[in-house]
């Protein structure tokens, strides 16, 4: 795949040089950046995340499922009379319940992020500008087909105070 | 060029590069005290409990003291990161790491104390609801079993939380480290990261849901805490205010626990230009607020008590203020409610001098709040023929020695390994047109305008 690897130096360059991207049509493949850029999603176009979902659905089936064990536990597997306290005992499940959904919900959302994100141990970081976790920031667009004119997208990007531009062939998006 | 963000990763990153001898002498100092402290709880687990001023009707002194003292300190990073990040308060990016990393290893210490309590402590897993051969299930209407929950899950969290906060400044620090088993590690631990907008996208959610998640764990934890004495029937223990009264002195301690750590790191770190004296007035003010909630408490705890008509509640107040123990009661009062009044005068919050010793104060002051509000209620309760006295023996002393030094030692083996600082937070912020759209003036990029407002 060939690519064109666009660098800045400062925030509000990046901004406006991938929304000028996005709006004249170009294959925005990834922005890379230092830290997290506010309004990047919606220079972009990113669908927001649904990891939400993950972190709704199995902080409620945690709940769910602890309930169901402790009810299990206390009033049918081995059911021990305590104080005279009734067999089920729900407000005094709750503390329990409420903790074990926070650990299912805050546990699944950092696996499913990890999951969909890429990110392993083992994986190696391949950088596309070696500053690009220091201070660079860093617009790869791809180049579709022979229509991908470089010196118009180089004007483009320059506009907005590029400071590096490099045609590269690339496997992969890093 | 943009000065400031290279200026953050050389400042930030010196301590990780350069280590001077002072480092492995503090590391030596406080490894040696921990030292003596395992070697203690050896002859602890070889001896038998007997060793210990613990014994009937004192059967929670030292041990249950540090537990608490330890899981108190542990709030305050979630605090700092998790409820000023969800409000939104831009002054606390550079304390936030700070803090983390307070909890993770202050519930870690907080956590031994209990297996140290045990006597047996490879019996510890009896806690946990596994399938054994005895076919019981742990009683979840007990609240210790709810604390064990509480403290796995806050444990669980905070550590995750800490170590998602840390992956992309992992690979800033990889990125600069020389090649050897140092980069191998940070490789191994930054998991590929690359700077990628698709993962800041659904980093950024994940965060802000731990945040979320954990801002309410954080008061379920203490809640439970203190249900541990206030469900059973104690006078001085079986008190529904407990579970405010913990949770506000949970705060208190850990921000003055914030307090102290961050005092040091400026100074010892050079990194006046990131925690600045305004972090340490607002801290400061923040200390005063819990505190006059503590103070409030004990006032109302008190009151409660002579009000009650009730001559057990009223004789453990009446005997706290004026018994045997109640050296350790006004050793409380004047380090958490006269002290921090000091905080008042900015003149005192502008002196790090003054301010580092109330921290200290405050410090105490919440350990022997858990000390008196244990060891009174239990060395005089309802019958004559059952009160007792208690004094700690030089194995507790030792012990609690031991958890201190263990603290610092990690925070200082931590210092050397990973920025005190979260660099992609303090960078976030820095010389953008998102500066003036926060509604802060825009300042040149040489006074690191993330932290407007916040120079001295």
């Amino acid at each position: 795949m060939r690519t064109l690897v666009g660098v800045f130096e400062r925030e509000e360059d990046i901004l406006q040089a991938t929304d000028a991207a996005r709006r004249s049509g170009l294959t925005i493949l990834d922005v890379y950046t230092p830290y997290a850029v506010h309004g990047l999603d919606r220079a972009m176009a990113l669908q927001p995340s649904r990891l939400p979902w993950v972190c709704f659905l199995l902080g409620l089936f945690g709940a769910t499922a602890k309930v169901w064990f402790e009810y299990w536990t206390t009033a049918s597997s081995w059911a021990i009379d305590v104080g005279g306290k009734p067999w089920n005992s729900l407000p005094a499940f709750v503390p329990v319940t409420f903790e074990v959904m926070v650990l299912f919900a805050g546990v699944s959302t950092v696996i499913a992020f990890f999951l969909v994100a890429g990110l392993r141990p083992w994986r190696k970081a391949v950088l596309v500008h070696p500053r690009v976790t220091d201070d660079r920031f860093v617009l790869l667009l791809e180049q579709t087909d022979a229509a991908f004119d470089v010196t118009q997208v180089s004007r483009l990007l320059e506009r907005h105070h590029v400071v590096h531009i490099e045609e590269r062939e690339m496997q992969e998006v890093p | 060029m943009h000065p400031s963000h290279q200026r953050i990763n050389s400042d930030l990153l010196r301590p990780l590069m350069h280590t001077s001898w002072k480092f492995y002498l503090l590391v030596a100092f406080f490894g040696a005290i921990v030292l003596t402290a395992v070697s203690t709880w050896l002859a602890q687990t070889y001896l038998g409990f007997g060793v210990t001023g613990i014994r009937w009707p004192v059967y929670w002194g030292f041990y249950v003291t540090s537990f608490v003292f330890w899981i108190g300190i542990s709030h305050a990073g979630t605090l700092i990161s998790a409820i000023l990040r969800l409000v939104n308060a831009g002054w606390r990016r550079p304390v936030t790491r700070c803090a983390e990393v307070i909890t993770v290893f202050a519930l870690m210490i907080g956590a031994l104390f209990p297996i140290i309590h045990l006597g047996r402590p490879w019996l510890a897993f009896w806690l946990f609801p596994y399938p054994s051969e005895r076919l019981i299930w742990p009683n979840f209407r007990s609240p210790l079993v709810w604390d064990f929950f509480a403290i796995s899950t806050y444990f669980t969290i905070s550590l995750m939380f800490w170590y998602v906060g840390l992956i992309p400044d992992l690979a800033t620090v990889r990125d600069r480290a020389r090649a050897g088993l140092g980069k191998r590690l940070l490789s191994w631990f930054s998991l590929g990261w690359n700077g990628s907008y698709r993962v800041w996208q659904r980093y950024e959610i994940v965060y802000l849901l731990l945040a979320g998640l954990a801002t309410p764990l954080v008061v379920s934890v203490h809640t439970i805490v203190s249900w541990d004495f206030a469900t059973s029937v104690i006078p001085g223990w079986h008190a529904t205010i407990f579970p405010p009264y913990f949770v506000a002195g949970a705060i208190f301690s850990g921000m003055a626990m914030v307090l102290t750590l961050m005092i040091i790191a400026r100074a010892t770190m050079r990194l006046e230009r990131y925690i600045t004296r305004r972090h340490v007035d607002v801290m400061s003010k923040l200390v005063i607020a819990t505190g006059g909630m503590v103070a409030l408490a004990y006032g109302t705890e008190f009151f409660m008590a002579l009000y009650s008509a009730n001559q057990y509640e009223q004789f453990v107040f009446m005997n706290r203020a004026l018994g045997p123990f109640s050296w350790a009661y006004w050793t409380m009062v004047s380090c958490n409610v006269i002290a921090p009044q000091l905080l008042w005068f900015t003149r005192v919050r502008r002196h790090l001098g003054a301010v580092f010793a109330v921290s200290i104060f405050v410090n105490i002051g919440m350990w022997f709040e858990r000390f008196t509000i244990i060891v009174t209620s239990l060395h005089r309760d309802y019958l004559p023929s059952s009160w007792a006295d208690y004094a700690p023996t030089s194995i507790e002393v030792a012990t609690l020695a031991g958890s201190v030094g263990l603290f610092f030692t990690c925070f200082l083996i931590f210092c050397r390994f990973i920025p005190v600082i979260a660099m992609s937070e303090v960078k976030g912020v820095i010389g953008t047109p998102s500066a003036g759209a926060t509604g802060q003036p825009e300042r040149p990029p040489e006074r690191l305008p993330a932290l407007a407002g916040m120079e001295a």
